[in-house]
């Protein structure tokens, strides 16, 4: 009890070096856990991509089609027991700075693959009724506030001409990390205006998806699907769908890096200005520490308040960061939503930045500690006066 | 001086620094005895090794060679940590700067040597009030070192000195960063406590009229003890 009172008025001994220090750490922790956020949001597709979802795409690339015709191939390979497929739109909504992912899908099977998109039924039942018909997700429709019923028009990039559709549905994710800002349509609509517009584009999916009967089985089904299509005019490249995310994301897999390691330089620099402001502590009380040794207290006691100290300060600053790191994240993710559809502060971060915290409080306590506990008596009481 | 068997007795101690390659004698052939319930003050010039010799025997420096037996334990020979444990129960400290620890108010600075002790909180808070007591700092328990005057905070390091009751008080120039009515006083007290409390005291001293308190001066010069100790009563 003792030895923590005088850890506890230590702390306080010096209250802007101790004010100073603990809003350093708290900033530090704040941008560690504000940087590993942004992390996850990058790996949020991947996160949520389920074991029992492959995607069949053109070898050559993601931005050749594939026949239509494929699909009651793949619907009869053993281990397949459901085929979705989709293309991507690539559609403008008024302004290319109103970003979001808008895909034209099988509705049916797509609904039935993707259970953690939750419909109301009814509101399933009319998307599935009307051909123009769309669903979005309660972000997307939040950040435009669209209505049910309302008509929105997306400008054509890679299907060129201006489409409209009717809101007939808004999804809710099954969990938080669900992204909330597609937007879904029936790929008919699209097919069908292919047909009268430009009839060789007709009939052809940018994407299969599939769902396997048992994710056991995921790679056997892949190659058995890849097989089929082998020596055809469009080969195929099948995998699963936590394969096909992180494809997309290793284009970007150096900027990822960076923010990695910046997230790491943070908490080294907040080490050194921790560890500075333990070893100015300890060294102003060498003079205290001596009179202590001199008095019977062993290294443990002076060890146990150095460490206390530095691991009381630390503490402190990394509860506020983390406390802080809530609304700085919302306000961050609310800001950049269009980029990190998903943006939640992980557990796992929380655990990061509780753990970079006591590495921090400990590094910072080493030195000192040490120095404290070799001190020879005699000099620690010659510093004073 | 009175009959009794030594408290403190110190035989051919030698003590030198290392300073680079170079080996700096600083006490050479000290031979020592002191007696229980002795008031000693050791003289010098400074440089001369008096604080030297006063860590050997409150048993926080090593000596090079030679013996030193407190009560009859040969300090010299004994572990750090038994060392440390000796000195918990055998030595009151005081120092020139009170060296009080300043975020614990003068209460606290009493008990503090308590908390290495197996005492009951009752029995320490006695203990701690009764030191308090005879420092005549009562009324001062719950102030911090630096709501007290230099005097009174040497005071409080007293009473943290004889709060375990040790076997020998040493004192470092307890009065040498004192105005002279604060150092009458401090001294005075330490009188008190050799006569009416029959403790051993050691003080290291530049001051004559702090030297003529004392029983005993011996006057260490260049590391060698004077060896025509004048003695007073
Ligand atoms: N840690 C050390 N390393 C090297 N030399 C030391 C060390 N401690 C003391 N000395 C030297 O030992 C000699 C005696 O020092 P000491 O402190 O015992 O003198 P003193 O008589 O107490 O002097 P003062 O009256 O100034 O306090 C001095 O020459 C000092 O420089
Ligand atoms: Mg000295």
């Amino acid at each position: 009890m003792q030895i923590l009172k005088l850890i506890f008025r230590n702390a306080f001994r010096h209250k802007l070096r101790t004010f100073l220090t603990v809003a350093g750490i708290s900033i530090a922790i704040l941008s560690f856990g504000l940087l590993r956020t942004v992390i996850s949001a990058w790996y949020v597709g991947v996160e949520a991509s389920a074991a029992n979802r492959l995607v069949t795409r053109n070898s050559i690339s993601i931005i050749f089609p594939l026949p239509l015709s494929y699909k009651d191939k793949v619907r009869q390979i053993d281990g397949v027991k459901t085929v979705s497929y989709g293309n991507w739109f690539g559609g403008i909504y008024i302004d290319e700075k109103n970003f979001f992912a808008n895909f034209a899908v099988e509705p049916e099977s797509y609904l039935e693959l993707y259970p953690e998109y939750v419909l109301q039924p009814d509101q399933k039942a009319a998307f599935l009724r009307d051909r123009k018909a769309f669903f979005a997700g309660r972000k997307l429709a939040e950040r435009y506030n669209w209505k049910l019923g309302d008509t929105v028009i997306l400008k054509g990039t890679i299907f060129p001409g201006d489409w409209d559709f009717v809101l007939r549905a808004i999804y809710k994710g099954r969990d938080k990390n669900i992204d909330e800002t597609q937007f879904i349509f029936h790929w008919d609509y699209l097919n069908e205006s292919l047909k009268k517009t430009v009839p060789r584009r007709a009939d052809q999916v940018g994407f299969y998806m599939i769902g396997v009967k048992n994710p056991v089985h995921a790679a056997e089904v892949s190659a058995a699907i890849d097989r089929t299509f082998k020596n055809s005019l469009a080969e195929t490249l099948t995998e699963t769908e936590k394969a096909f995310q992180l494809g997309f994301i290793s284009m970007s897999e150096a900027i990822v890096i960076a923010i990695q390691m910046v997230s790491f330089v943070v908490i080294i620099i907040i080490m050194a200005v921790a560890a500075n402001t333990m070893a100015m502590t300890a060294r102003e009380r060498f003079g205290e520490y001596a009179v202590l040794k001199t008095l019977g207290f062993g290294g443990p006691y002076i060890i146990g308040l150095i460490f206390g100290e530095s691991l009381f300060i630390t503490s402190i600053g990394c509860i506020l960061g983390i406390v802080l790191t809530f609304p700085a994240a919302h306000a961050f993710g609310s800001a950049m939503s269009q980029f990190f559809p998903v943006f939640n502060v992980s557990v796992k971060t929380i655990y990061l930045e509780i753990g970079s915290s006591v590495i921090v409080g400990i590094t910072a306590a080493i030195i000192p500690s040490y120095r404290a506990v070799t001190l020879r008596i005699a000099d620690g009481l010659r510093r004073i006066g | 001086m009175p009959n009794k068997p030594p408290i403190v007795e110190i035989k051919n101690l030698y003590k030198s620094y290392r300073r680079g390659n170079q080996t700096i004698p600083v006490l050479q052939d000290i031979n020592l005895d002191i007696a229980e319930g002795e008031f000693l003050a050791l003289m010098g010039p400074s440089g001369s090794g008096k604080s030297t010799l006063l860590n050997l025997i409150a048993g926080i420096d090593k000596a090079d060679s030679g013996m030193i037996k407190v009560v009859d334990v040969d300090i010299n020979s004994l572990s750090e940590t038994d060392l440390a444990r000796w000195r918990s129960g055998n030595v009151g400290f005081v120092f020139q700067f009170y060296n009080l620890i300043p975020v614990l108010t003068a209460f606290e600075n009493v008990e503090l040597p308590l908390l290495l002790t197996g005492l009951s909180r009752k029995e320490k808070r006695e203990h701690v009030e009764t030191a308090l007591k005879i420092v005549n700092l009562s009324d001062r328990m719950e102030h911090y070192p630096g709501q007290l005057s230099g005097g009174q905070q040497q005071r409080v390091a007293i009473a943290r000195a004889i709060v375990t009751d040790p076997t020998i008080i040493v004192a470092d120039e307890p009065t040498g960063d004192l105005d002279r009515v604060s150092a009458e006083d401090i001294l005075e007290l330490m009188e008190r406590l050799v006569h009416e409390l029959c403790k051993t005291i050691i003080m290291v001293t530049h001051d004559p009229r702090a030297a003529k308190k004392a029983h005993i001066i011996k006057q260490l010069d260049k590391g060698v003890l004077n060896a025509n100790p004048q003695t007073y009563i």
